[in-house]
């Protein structure tokens, strides 16, 4: 039996076994696998971070780290969680979903799939070393402002490789989403047949080749300065620290959509399923998706509005600032006309995905908050910003992703996962994650700035009830640890279509999906 | 360690039980506007909360209404329109014209607060890592602003008072009325003067000088910290500023041309006089990466207790503290007149366990200043 089956398949059934099977692998759901997992352990490497600068804030005082280790935290939190975490987690769901979505076999590029994901374990080796070397981990942020990022040790130039990586990894990851997505197409799908989260990610894929190499320059011209004698942000020989911030925010507006657009497109899948109705206003979504992805390029500097612009300049990005509102209010409504008149049912993936929708617009009103450039400056540096950056990236892009995992995870494992705890896993995701960040809002009214290990009094009670909050935020991620698990393990037998509404071509394949998605291509009217 | 974290959360978790039902001056909002540019920006703001609460409630309203009445549970069917070309164009543009209605008072107190012409009194801030210093300019008076909070409530050894971390030896005093401009810059990296009562906040950067301004009319202290990271002791170089009248004001810089010059440069000070000033200056300058006990930080800041500069040639311990050295270790030579750095290096050449019994004239200093 199996060895006719041998001779059948020419053995495309039957990869390495063992760690080969993950080192050599050319297989998308494997290189899928391996991006989500290791989103995973990044993100609760970064977690582990954000609970030890909780615990420092929880007291006014120094209590348990030094300020230098403490910058060290936050730099590295923020780089894991955006590099590490949120960025590899949407790869990875673009590998294992694009072909089955769009029809395909696999990706385009099965080798170089295989390389851009593993160029990212060195570079996570990179950053979770630096904090051992003199000095310790880069301590200047996630921005990596000059020229306090010149003054690092080491570990300043363990981050810029490790970002180089990472670039690397993205930008191929790209290409290869990309070349899928336009070539591989089953017959009949036309570009506007294909479902949101396609559309999204070729959008963002885009957006990467775009800006990678951007922060790549960046971050190569502050290792020439730290190291070869340059002065491109130097001052004193001629340079301008405020040029690596235009650099570096033409890169980081974009990124923001980078870490949204995907989360869009999982959100545009869930939501049309549990209201049993399609998605409305398909055409207009993608239209605000590509408008959105274009309007990015022309706000970077919404992030600068205290560095003493011009008028004309402060201006003109508060106004441009102030459009991406429209379509990604566009966006809001078309979910909540999709779910009028539906006939709704809320398992854990529509929680979620509802959970993105309201909190995620909190996150849109405290940035457009933030795009008036009088309340900017009043605000800007503050917790305010804390606040509404952690609206838009953890409720906003972590949740999408957690709505996603619970949505195909059937469809990955075979299995069906615990509804019970999944479901769990929301309530108290959601609720730790409002005491957590909400007092936030008020902290940064009041005057309180980011990236301090100490503060004054009157800022007390809130920075208690926030790391309250972020304790029972770590631990409830646990649960999500143990419903991940356990569905691999075993379960309910998984049906191919498990989801009543869900129409996407990834459910005509059985449950779990075989190894190679279509091996003829479907036909799709 | 265990049952150290368990006294240090277990106490806050009473204090924060206590504080919760104690406060009442839990604070909601921006802190109370002392110019006319930070009421503006306190109103605009509140407009526009008002506005996005306003939008939350209608779309979340619809959207929760559809969730409890469109379920399956209840039978719902569903309907299976997916496109309306009326209602989408008229989503696209209310949201539009609201923005616009935003954008207009906004635009005019941006152009306000660029507005910096005919100022009657310039002050020059400089960032430095990590103080303030404040030059009046064409007034002669020119001084730095250091925190002044004890280390020991920084380490929780003593009760913290009402202003920890908001307090500094040297405010900046400023005459009520008149239109105090600022020119922000920094020495070092980018940092970030930020007074919420006055609606400003400017990043000091290194190579360029910014100005803003403000008027304020109520006397009183106002306070606000560094906003942008800028090291170490990014949390620990406070801004406060006295608002005084102009009288007052006028006597407060009489006597700050007084105080300039309080040293005598040919005298030969005694060791003990010079070990009692270094103290000071040190506390204030340098204990921040050497550490009061002069150990330093291991792998970060250098001990000075047993080093070989410090007990080596004079002339090589006052040219470092004069130039600095390797990028971290600050100049100091503009900061510090000669008095106070042959003090410094006077105490740290006699503390500790550094003995070498020298005591460093000003004069000495003078000569290898280039």
């Amino acid at each position: 039996m199996d060895a006719t089956a041998h001779t059948h398949d020419h053995g495309h059934e039957h990869p390495p076994k063992g760690i080969m099977r993950w080192l050599t692998t050319t297989n998308h759901k494997d290189i899928g696998t391996l991006y989500l997992w290791f989103s995973l352990i990044m993100f609760l490497s970064a977690g582990s971070m954000a609970l030890m600068i909780r615990a420092e804030l929880f007291e006014p005082g120094l209590q348990f780290f030094q300020p230098d280790f403490f910058n060290q935290l936050t730099t590295l939190h923020g780089l894991l969680m955006i590099f590490g975490a949120i960025m590899p987690a949407f790869v990875g769901f673009a590998n294992w979903l694009v072909p089955m979505m769009i029809g395909a076999p696999d990706m385009a590029f099965a080798r170089m799939n295989n390389w851009s994901f593993w160029l990212l374990p060195p570079a996570a080796l990179l950053l979770l070393g630096s904090f051992f070397v003199p000095g310790g981990a880069a301590a200047a942020g996630w921005t990596l402002y000059p020229p306090l990022s010149i003054q690092m040790g080491m570990g300043m130039d363990m981050t810029i490789f490790a970002i180089h990586l990472m670039g690397i990894s993205s930008i191929m990851g790209s290409i290869n989403i990309i070349t899928t997505i336009l070539n591989l197409r089953a017959p009949g799908m036309s570009l506007m047949k294909m479902p949101m989260f396609v559309w999204t990610w070729l959008i963002t894929a885009y957006l990467l080749i775009a800006v990678m190499p951007v922060l790549a320059g960046a971050v190569t011209m502050l290792l020439t300065d730290r190291h070869f004698g340059t002065h491109f942000f130097n001052p004193a020989g001629g340079g301008d620290p405020l040029m690596y911030e235009h650099i570096f925010w033409f890169f980081g507006h974009p990124e923001v959509y980078i870490m949204i657009l995907p989360a869009f497109g999982i959100i545009s899948q869930i939501i049309p399923t549990f209201a049993r109705k399609p998605l409305f206003g398909y055409a207009s979504m993608v239209y605000a998706t590509a408008s959105i992805a274009i309007l990015s390029f022309t706000v970077w500097a919404h992030h600068m509005f205290t560095v003493g612009m011009p008028a004309a300049g402060q201006l003109f990005f508060m106004y441009a600032t102030m459009l991406i509102a429209v379509p990604t209010g566009v966006k809001v409504f078309n979910w909540v006309a999709t779910m009028w008149r539906g006939s709704m049912t809320f398992e854990t993936p529509m929680l979620f995905a509802i959970a993105f929708v309201c909190l995620f617009t909190i996150g849109g009103f405290s940035g457009l908050v933030l795009a008036l450039v009088p309340v900017d400056i009043q605000l800007h540096n503050t917790y305010y910003v804390v606040a509404h950056f952690h609206y838009v990236l953890f409720s906003g892009a972590a949740m999408s992703i957690m709505a996603g995992v619970y949505f195909w995870l059937p469809k990955w494992t075979g299995h069906m996962y615990d509804e019970r705890l999944g479901k769990l896993h929301f309530w108290t995701t959601t609720i730790a994650f409002n005491i957590t960040f909400f007092p936030m809002h008020f902290l940064g009214l009041a005057g309180m700035p980011r990236r301090i290990p100490d503060y004054a009094l009157q800022f007390t009670t809130f920075n208690q009830v926030a790391s309250v909050g972020a304790f029972l935020l770590g631990i409830s991620q646990l649960i999500f640890l143990v419903v991940v698990l356990k569905c691999i393990r075993g379960g309910k037998k998984a049906p191919s279509k498990p989801w009543e509404g869900a129409d996407s071509l990834e459910w005509t394949l059985p449950s779990p999906a075989p190894y190679h998605s279509f091996q003829t291509p479907p036909v799709v009217k | 360690m265990l049952d150290k974290l368990v006294a240090r959360t277990g106490g806050g978790a009473a204090l924060m039980l206590a504080s919760l039902s104690a406060r009442a001056d839990l604070q909601y909002n921006l802190q109370p506007p002392a110019t006319n540019v930070a009421s503006q920006i306190y109103n605009l703001h509140l407009m526009v909360l008002w506005v996005c609460l306003g939008i939350f409630v209608v779309v979340f309203g619809a959207m929760f209404y559809s969730i409890l009445r469109h379920r399956k549970s209840l039978g719902h069917k569903a309907a299976n329109f997916h496109e309306n070309t009326l209602v989408e164009i008229t989503w696209t543009v209310i949201p539009f014209i609201i923005l616009m209605a935003m954008a207009y008072p906004a635009s005019k107190t941006v152009l306000d607060m660029k507005n910096t012409s005919d100022a009657d009194m310039t002050i020059k801030v400089t960032g430095y890592q990590w103080k303030w210093g404040y030059n009046y300019l064409g007034q002669g008076v020119n001084f730095f602003s250091n925190l002044s909070t004890p280390r020991s409530e920084i380490e929780n050894l003593q009760a913290k008072d009402k202003h920890y971390l908001l307090e500094v030896d040297h405010p900046m005093v400023v005459p009520t009325g008149e239109k105090i401009k600022l020119l922000i810059t920094s020495n070092d990296v980018i940092h970030g003067w930020y007074l919420p009562a006055f609606g400003i906040q400017q990043d000091a950067i290194p190579g360029f000088v910014k100005s803003v301004w403000f008027k304020v009319d109520e006397p009183g202290t106002y306070r606000g910290q560094c906003a942008q990271l800028c090291g170490k002791d990014h949390g620990f170089m406070p801004i406060v500023v006295k608002a005084v009248s102009p009288q007052d004001f006028t006597k407060w810089i009489q006597a700050q041309k007084a105080v300039v010059v309080t040293y005598n440069p040919n005298k030969t000070y005694t060791e003990a006089e010079l070990v009692q000033h270094g103290a000071q200056v040190y506390a204030a300058n340098c204990a921040a990466c050497h550490q009061a006990n002069g150990k330093g930080i291991p792998g970060a800041f250098p001990a000075l207790d047993g080093d070989p500069i410090v007990n080596g040639p004079k002339a090589v311990h006052i040219e470092t503290v004069l130039n600095g050295k390797g990028g971290r270790m600050p100049a100091w030579k503009d900061q510090l007149n000669d008095f106070d750095i042959a003090s410094v290096i006077t105490y740290e050449r006699n503390s500790w366990g550094n003995h070498t019994g020298e005591a460093i004239q000003p004069a000495e200093v003078k000569a290898l200043r280039k």
